[in-house]
């Protein structure tokens, strides 16, 4: 299973004079089992390229196979092709509606023609996966819970899908720390589990660096770097900052130490693992 | 997709006609509005002819975006036609049985046509160089001396202003929840009449909710720097008169005062 992203290019509004170019010639393969991690500076063509991944938008050139079906197709291949790629948006709880949470939940299945025994199951599946108790929440109003608790309900609403990729954008947007790693500890878990290959679009270098298993550096509608996310903030980092991206904080802090001289291991994405080693250094080693 | 839509259809650009100021662009469109309505021989078309495309010219605007100004109404256009067409009575031209069409009806008809047709180019032109937020002062300021009798010029202009404000914001809302439904395995396009009103809901739902909550935060904002009605307020781009209206006026008087003169003294 995999997205094959022949070459597209995606232009907005052509042949007016607000024609603008978001995307040219990106060509990669994202392999079922990955974690791909997705960075670039705001306008740089990321929410374009995802929303290409799941058919929602078509390429001006190219194509986007989903295990060789062109999604731009109208086929009910393609269209079942399409939801197999799930798509989780930014500040997902405002996509919401029903007077339930269960209900809400229930949206995509219905929507794909599963019976109502498959319906209630993935609802009860996809609530336990994303840490809702059934009995609790399922007869409350998703407009009652609170912002961490309703973005959980609107990512089950796509898990309810049974993607076999799920597409996150910025999924801890707005959420205070411990919503935030909440929600990173159960992608992380997921992800392990072997539900689904995710795309992961953040801001949030640490995140990335802890998380992904691919990085993908956007910039100006082009993909300037893809590779190994620990390989490219060590060394492209030249690259990073003329794409309006930063490394991690702790891999600056850990290279700065290095450039002075002080053994430490640059590639720890924890920041314990990071301090045991020092301390360790510190504490064998002559006192500096 | 539905952010494609440009409102207002502001065409950007820097020309003689783009740097008026609005409150002269308003008046002169409707003065050669009426004008428009002067013209009544061939002299006399020619003349607006000219004088539009003149303008046309000056604006910068491709006549084909002002082509696509008057498309959308091409159903009320052959209607005119038609209905002049059909029933001037005159000299007979070809009769079919019971109805016939006359030399004066085909004349009028292909008249009352071109009169639309130039009335809906030429007032394009005032929203091909006027962006919206400027136009909006520009019936603002038009309107503050009616205040007197009662017309609130200047919530009219806040409240149109608040509208185009937002819009582009609901549009790609709009667009994003769809999106975000159809990932869900939505389908917006298909079905009857009923089964379409009813995957409305879930769009629907979620941008009251977000229009209502905008709606809110933009009072709060609004208070939080004091704004408290249009009494006293000063602006930020004051409008002023410069020598591209004084001209443009002069050139509307000049070919109005001809078309009155071509219709009553010819």
């Amino acid at each position: 299973m995999s997205i094959r992203v022949e070459n597209i290019t995606y232009v907005y509004g052509g042949g007016t004079p607000y024609e603008k170019t978001a995307l040219s010639g990106v060509d990669l393969t994202i392999e079922k089992g990955e974690f791909v991690g997705i960075i670039g500076h705001t306008g740089s063509g990321k929410s374009t390229l995802i929303q290409h991944l799941n058919g929602l938008i078509h390429p001006t050139e190219g194509r986007v196979l989903v295990d060789g079906v062109d999604l731009a197709g109208k086929s009910r291949e393609a269209a079942a092709k399409r939801h197999t790629v799930g798509m989780v948006f930014q500040y997902p709880e405002q996509q919401l509606f029903e007077e339930t949470v269960a209900q809400d939940i229930a949206f995509g299945p219905r929507n794909l023609g599963c019976s109502e025994e498959e319906v209630d199951a993935r609802v009860h599946e996809a609530m336990s996966f994303v840490g809702l108790d059934y009995e609790t929440y399922a007869g409350r109003s998703p407009f009652r819970l609170s912002g961490g608790q309703m973005r959980r309900v609107a990512i089950a609403g796509v898990i309810a899908m049974k993607p076999d990729f799920l597409i996150l954008d910025e999924p801890s947007a707005g959420l205070d720390p411990v919503g935030r790693r909440e929600i990173f500890s159960q992608i992380r878990k997921w992800y392990e589990e072997g539900a689904f290959s995710v795309i992961l679009v953040s801001h949030n270098m640490d995140d990335i660096a802890k998380l992904a298993t691919r990085l993908l550096v956007m910039n100006h509608g082009r993909c300037i770097l893809d590779g190994d996310p620990m390989d490219i903030f060590l060394h492209h980092r030249e690259e990073l900052e003329a794409a309006g991206v930063d490394v991690p904080p702790l891999t600056k802090t850990l290279l700065y130490l290095k450039g002075r001289g002080i053994p430490v291991p640059e590639r720890a994405v924890a920041c314990e693992e990071a301090a045991n080693a020092l301390a360790k250094t510190l504490k064998g080693g002559k006192s500096c | 997709m539905l952010t494609d839509i440009t409102l207002g259809q502001y065409y950007p650009g820097n020309s003689f006609l783009h740097r008026m100021d609005p409150r002269a662009k308003i008046l002169c469109t409707m003065i050669f509005i009426v004008a428009i309505f002067l013209a009544n021989s061939l002299w006399s078309y020619l003349l607006v002819t000219a004088f539009i495309l003149a303008s046309i010219a000056v604006s910068g605007v491709p006549v084909k975006m002002v082509a696509k100004a008057v498309k959308p109404l091409w159903i009320i256009l052959v209607f005119t036609l038609l209905i002049h067409v059909l029933t001037t009575p005159g000299t007979p031209l070809v009769s079919f049985g019971w109805f016939s069409i006359s030399e004066e009806g085909v004349r009028n008809g292909i008249l009352m046509t071109l009169r639309l047709v130039y009335l809906i180019a030429f007032s394009s032109l005032l929203t091909y160089t006027t962006s919206p937020i400027v136009l909006t002062d520009g019936i603002e300021a038009l309107l503050t001396p009616w205040k007197r009798v009662g017309v609130p010029a200047h919530e009219l202009a806040m409240m149109m202003t608040i509208a185009l404000r937002f819009i582009p914001t609901l549009l790609e809302e709009t667009d994003r929840i769809m999106k975000a439904q159809s990932s869900r395995g939505a389908d917006f396009t298909t079905g009857n009449l009923w089964q379409r009103a009813k995957s409305m809901v879930p769009l629907l739902v979620p941008l009251f909710i977000s229009a209502f909550r905008r709606a809110d935060d933009l009072a709060t904002a609004m208070e939080a720097r004091c704004y408290r009605g249009g009494e006293g307020r000063t602006k930020m781009h004051q409008l002023l008169y410069t020598w591209r209206d004084g001209a443009a006026f002069a050139a509307v008087a000049v070919v109005t005062a001809a078309l009155a003169g071509m219709r009553w003294f010819l």
